[in-house]
């Protein structure tokens, strides 16, 4: 059950040219609404009229107050908005919101990232305690986020970037699948990213027999199931939403050409 | 202060208060009981239903506009039979009046959901002439005050003791036409303005954000139009208003009601704020106690210059 909570700036980190670590102090909300790595939390952002959709890095319960850390990206009107905020001040925040990755804490995962859907693996690779090998890929070496963090978090981390700048050049799916050649040992695949990126993850996963699970995005109003806004086509002509039934999905069972 | 008496009567169902949640944002009452005690409001609209499933439109379906949104769901739901199958047993629980809100492509088949809900008991029936968001139905119904009419009729002849509450849409020329058309036919109430036909277009792609192109517009940006209309149609016809349409806090909720509105719809401001509509009844309560005033008294108060 989701609760609404003015969440204070502890920390505003930049990590990049346009992308911001922000730490928030968050009352209960991760021990009464954490489920699993992956939700989201959903920021007023005034005088914009939606709230924004973005989703946790990482998050604790802890004492006297949680902590919920999320990295976003300024898209637009309303991320410059918190791009712009402060430590000290306060945000209307609704969480935690959403499904969350399904994750065995004894697994092992194959997490598969890209750009700004690179954050919420790292609470994912946290999970596993561990047990985790991350692909993350991104447009080129300037915009390459959280490696350490991963590479702490990890068996093994492989950069790929679209230019070669940095690491593997290529996509992620095409690393996914050079790895998988070799190491098919995964509970599961986990991607977060650019919808084309999820789909080929998908697709790959699948010719090796693995599950896989992919963090959607589409716009939102309400973040709590009651507008139905969010939606996205499923493989069997259903909709299903981003905001409650999601933001993680069976990656069988969305309908990727929708 | 002496607690103000806040409750209404809209077409013979008494409210506790006149807050009313809107179709379309509230679901089917369970999403925002997470958040507060649902039971506080005066009533509320449950999500468009038609006589069979509807998967709606593809995405995007939002966008934000300034003070306000575009929405193009296009009537997702899960059909009339499933609604009273899997939602109406809760609800009929409930002490708060549950107004369901109908959709359909033609006459016949608002009279064949009109006798399912009415023989299950709902409160109200809001009949949708009105929705921008789908081909058939929905909004050619509603701009011509015949088809308005005969829709409304085939509805009040099919919904037994059921009051029916007409839903009218901004896209007119001149909504007292639609307005009067349906009191002729017998409606009971008119809720009015359901959202404002707009579009938005993403400047790197040029193309429009919506997947349909347009949608319907709702926020507080359209409070000015819907006072307009409530207050014209106010004017216009005897019928009770079910007031919506940019209403965030009390003094907006005061002002609708002084249009002429005698209960006032909640919608989008939700999404902002999910506790937006028990502040506002806690701030309605506030605001007559101050003022030595009920929402009864406020209706159709309005000054208008000579």
């Amino acid at each position: 059950m989701p609760i609404q909570h003015l969440c204070t700036i502890v920390d505003k980190t930049p990590l990049g040219a346009d992308t911001y670590w922000m730490q928030l102090e968050c009352g209960d909300m991760v021990e009464q609404t954490f489920q699993a790595p992956g939700q989201f939390i959903h920021i007023a952002c005034p005088p914009h009229f939606l709230r924004r959709p973005i989703s946790v890095a990482t998050c604790q319960s802890d004492t006297p107050d949680d902590g919920v850390s999320i990295v976003f990206q300024v898209r637009g009107e309303g991320t410059r908005w918190l791009a712009e905020r402060s430590e000290g001040e306060t945000l209307d925040v609704l969480g935690l919101l959403g499904n969350g990755f399904a994750m065995d804490p004894v697994g092992r995962y194959l997490l598969a990232g890209g750009g700004i859907g690179v954050p919420p693996l790292y609470g994912c690779a946290q999970y596993a305690g561990g047990r985790a090998v991350a692909v993350l890929g991104f447009r080129s070496q300037a915009q390459v986020i959280m490696p350490q963090l991963f590479a702490d978090a990890c068996e093994n981390v492989f950069l790929c970037t679209d230019d070669g700048s940095l690491g593997f050049h290529g996509f992620v799916h095409q690393k996914v699948e050079e790895i998988l050649c070799k190491d098919r040992d995964f509970t599961a695949v986990l991607a977060c990213g650019p919808k084309l990126m999820l789909r080929g993850v998908a697709e790959v996963a699948a010719k090796y027999g693995l599950p896989c699970q992919v963090s959607m995005e589409e716009r939102m109003a309400c973040g709590v199931g009651a507008c139905l806004g969010c939606a996205i086509p499923m493989a069997d002509g259903t909709m299903k939403h981003v905001c409650k039934d999601g933001p993680v999905f069976d990656a069988s069972e969305v309908d990727w050409n929708g | 202060m002496a607690k103000a008496d806040l409750s209404v009567t809209l077409a013979g169902v008494r409210l506790k208060n006149p807050i009313v949640p809107v179709s379309g944002t509230f679901g089917f009452g369970e999403e925002y009981g997470q958040f507060f005690d649902i039971e506080r409001l005066g009533a509320f609209c449950a999500k468009g239903l038609t006589l069979r499933p509807r998967v709606g439109n593809p995405p995007p379906r939002i966008a934000e506009t300034p003070m306000g949104m575009l929405n193009s769901v296009g009537l997702q739901n899960p059909g009339v039979d499933a609604f009273l199958e899997r939602e109406w047993p809760r609800l009929q629980g409930l002490d708060l009046p549950v107004i369901a809100n109908i959709s359909g492509d033609t006459p016949a088949e608002y009279a064949a959901m009109c006798e399912k809900l009415s023989g299950a008991g709902v409160d109200m029936i809001e009949v949708n002439v009105s929705c921008p968001n789908v081909k058939a139905g929905g909004l050619a119904y509603g701009t011509k005050p015949e088809l308005a009419a005969e829709v409304t009729k085939e509805a009040k002849d099919h919904a037994g003791g059921t009051p029916v509450m007409v839903k009218l849409s901004p896209n007119v020329t001149d909504i007292t036409e639609i307005a009067k058309a349906v009191e002729g036919a017998g409606a009971d109430a008119v809720s009015l303005i359901n959202t404002l036909r707009g579009m938005r277009i993403d400047l790197n792609t040029r193309r429009p954000i919506l997947k349909r192109n347009t949608g319907g517009m709702s926020g507080p940006a359209v409070l000015p139009v819907a006072l307009r209309m409530v207050w014209e149609v106010h004017n216009a016809v005897k019928l009770p208003i079910l007031g919506m349409g940019g209403v965030t806090n009390a003094e907006t909720a005061v002002e609708m009601l002084l249009a002429g509105a005698t209960a006032v719809g909640m919608g989008s401001a939700l999404f902002a704020d999910p506790m937006a509509a028990v502040k506002t009844v806690d701030g309605l309560a506030d605001w007559c106690a101050a003022h030595g005033t009920t929402p009864k008294e406020l209706t159709g108060g309005v000054l208008p210059w000579a």
